[in-house]
């Protein structure tokens, strides 16, 4: 039994920006059709950008029903107020029964300014959701304490009910160009004069090309690297496995790495399948950002740093030997 | 300027550690803090009153031990506290504690006069939830900017920097404005004795729900749309291989036999 019999469906935000999507927006639409078909409902995704309209023909082939598409030019760069208001419209129309939204800044940053308007729930950064049979709610699963403690919640009296989920935890859906269904296209009634924010400036600092919460290997240096211009072993073992450069907080703090590049809980959250870090101790603030990568491989001098209690595999020695002899059978393995 | 700066005390989560055999949060002895970002947070409001002169005041809503996170923050270059305290407010959701915070710095601009700024952490480090900001802005019905690590007045305009996925937006704010401080480049000062000595005397205001006149409806479990139905502590799987051979060629070697057997590679 649902709160509200008039809310319907599972909506899924896909964020994009500069007309591109967030991988998480396509991420989320697996654990959306898992809730949607438990309850016999459709999945919604909803798709504001400029010139996004590929964005939306990809939503269907990721599996969504619908598409609910605004592309205006509002939308090449994030303002809260224009998704705010935007997102409140569309919910007005459409009653949604549950909204999922990617834990990305952005997300997090509209996600509760659209709940309180709502005066609903909003679960944040959540490592897993799923549909609750017996209650007929979305059991939110998420960390707190900084990952030491975790709690399910839900929403009971509220529709819609909402959530913020980690990018990384779900892996993308199968693709079928195949997928057809219907994008409905919808306009918005915000004008530049009702936003109260403006970029001013914008300063890109991640030099690789490689976006940290997109890659699917990581390697990240910290303060075992002695100095800035040993980040040079990171990205050279990166380079060998095609992947991107991450970092600690205790690197970014020595200057020897813009903070786009620092992975934890005052940096990014990741997933990839793989994550090795290099030179770092595991202080839980780095662990909140990247424990639910599959697999994590560490290198460490210290066998008793943190990091090798959730590492799957650990080179206890030093980095500046480890990772040449690494980069060395990483080629012989590519070449056989 | 006039701004006011929302501090949590919270129990220091690096110093947590989990009971191995009922597998529960110890949280006895576990010292309590300033919120690491509300600390920030200060920082950031401390240096513009500095720089444009102003008024920065500090409120929390907790138990009465919250007044030493207070005093600390007095401490380190706020004016004023104001402590809010009531049974009622127990158990409160993001919803219900953004609704209690807004109608309290409501309550406060009748006194000292409209805030130019509201300043916020991040996120508290024990929820880790970064709700509670952005859903004040909402309910005040002012404008916001999350991720900060800069604030800068100029004429009558607002800057902010904020984190972006690739780097850094600098975004102009119509103030009033709600902004949540990340970690920045300004570390908090630290107090002298002096300011310690002086901080101790200091008056903390205590306030309940009748002082500010709130809906209590509206506040603690019955004001909150979520409801925590189970929580529990991660079970942490142990079973990782590690590898400690006589020479790093070895190691790589034994870890390369794995990982391709494996397909993580
Ligand atoms: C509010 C707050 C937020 C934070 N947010 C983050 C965050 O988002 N991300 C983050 O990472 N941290 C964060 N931190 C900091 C965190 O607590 C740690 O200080 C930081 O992660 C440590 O970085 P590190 O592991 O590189 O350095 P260290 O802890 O100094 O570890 C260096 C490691 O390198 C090893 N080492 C040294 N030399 C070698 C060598 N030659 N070969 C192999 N190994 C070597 C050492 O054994 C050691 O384990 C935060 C802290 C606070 C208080
Ligand atoms: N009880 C509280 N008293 C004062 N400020 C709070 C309280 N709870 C949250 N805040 C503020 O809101 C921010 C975000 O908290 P949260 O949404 O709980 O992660 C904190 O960093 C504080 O600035």
């Amino acid at each position: 039994m649902s709160a509200n019999i008039k809310n319907k469906n599972v909506w899924v935000f896909i964020e994009t920006e500069y007309g591109k999507e967030k991988k998480v927006g396509f991420e989320l639409l697996k654990p959306g059709r898992e809730i949607a078909d438990a309850v016999n409902q459709e999945l919604v995704a909803l798709v504001f950008g400029k010139d996004v309209k590929d964005v939306a023909r990809k939503a269907l082939a990721y599996g969504a029903d619908k598409v609910i598409l605004v592309d205006n030019p509002i939308f090449e760069r994030y303002s809260t107020d224009a998704v705010t208001d935007t997102l409140m419209d569309l919910i007005n129309k459409y009653n949604p029964d549950t909204i999922l939204i990617g834990a990305t800044i952005n997300g997090r940053d509209f996600g509760p300014r659209v709940a309180c308007r709502l005066k609903t729930g909003l679960t944040a950064d959540c490592t897993s959701i799923s549909y609750n049979e017996e209650t007929g709610n979305v059991k939110w699963t998420r960390p707190a304490f900084g990952g030491n403690l975790m709690a399910d919640i839900e929403c009971p009296n509220n529709r819609p009910q909402m959530g913020t989920v980690r990018p990384g935890v779900y892996k993308l859906p199968l693709f079928n160009e195949d997928n057809k269904g219907e994008i409905i296209e919808e306009g918005c009634n915000i004008s530049q004069n009702d936003i109260r924010t403006k970029i001013i400036e914008t300063i890109k600092e991640v030099t690789e090309n490689i976006n940290l919460e997109e890659a699917e290997i990581i390697v990240s240096g910290g303060r075992g690297l002695g100095k800035a211009e040993n980040f040079s072993y990171i990205r050279d073992l990166a380079k060998a496995l095609g992947g991107a450069v991450g970092s600690s907080r205790a690197a970014v703090d020595s200057g020897w790495i813009p903070h786009a590049h620092q992975v934890g809980q005052t940096g990014k959250t990741v997933a990839p399948k793989v994550y090795i870090a290099c030179g770092i101790s595991g202080a839980i603030q780095h662990l909140a950002g990247m424990s639910g990568s599959d697999t994590i491989i560490a290198i460490n001098k210290d066998k008793n740093a943190p990091i090798f209690e959730v590492a799957h595999y650990g080179i206890v020695g030093d980095l500046f030997e480890v990772i040449p002899e690494f980069i060395k059978e990483i080629d012989k393995y590519k070449n056989s | 300027m006039n701004i006011l700066v929302c501090i949590k005390q919270v129990p220091d989560t690096t110093e947590i550690k989990i009971n191995p055999e009922t597998n529960t949060l110890m949280r006895e002895g576990v010292p309590s803090i300033v919120n690491t970002f509300d600390s920030y947070a200060l920082e950031l409001g401390v240096r513009l009153k500095e720089e444009h002169g102003g008024k920065v005041t500090v409120m929390s809503m907790g138990p009465d031990q919250a007044k030493a996170a207070l005093k600390e923050c007095l401490s380190v270059g706020a004016d004023e506290a104001y402590l809010l305290s009531d049974r009622a407010f127990g158990g409160s959701d993001t919803l219900a504690t953004s609704f209690i915070l807004a109608s309290f710095a409501e309550h406060l601009e009748k006194e000292k006069g409209k805030f130019d700024l509201i300043l916020c952490g991040k996120q508290a480090i024990d929820g880790d939830t970064g709700q509670v900001g952005p859903e004040m802005a909402e309910h005040l019905d002012i404008a916001q900017v999350t991720y900060a690590t800069d604030i800068k007045a100029e004429g009558n305009k607002t800057l902010v920097k904020r984190e972006n996925d690739q780097g850094y937006d600098w975004i102009e704010v119509l103030s009033p404005a709600v902004i949540t401080v990340t970690k920045s480049g300004f570390e908090p000062r630290y107090a002298t004795l002096k300011s310690k000595i002086a901080a101790n005397k200091a008056e903390i205001h205590v306030l309940d729900s009748q002082s500010i006149n709130i809906d209590v409806e509206k506040c603690g479990l019955k004001g909150s749309p979520t409801k925590v139905k189970k929580s529990y502590t991660p079970k942490k799987e142990n079973n990782g291989i590690i590898i400690n051979e006589e020479t790093a060629s070895a190691s790589v070697q034994k870890l390369m036999s794995l990982i391709t057997d494996k397909k993580v590679i």
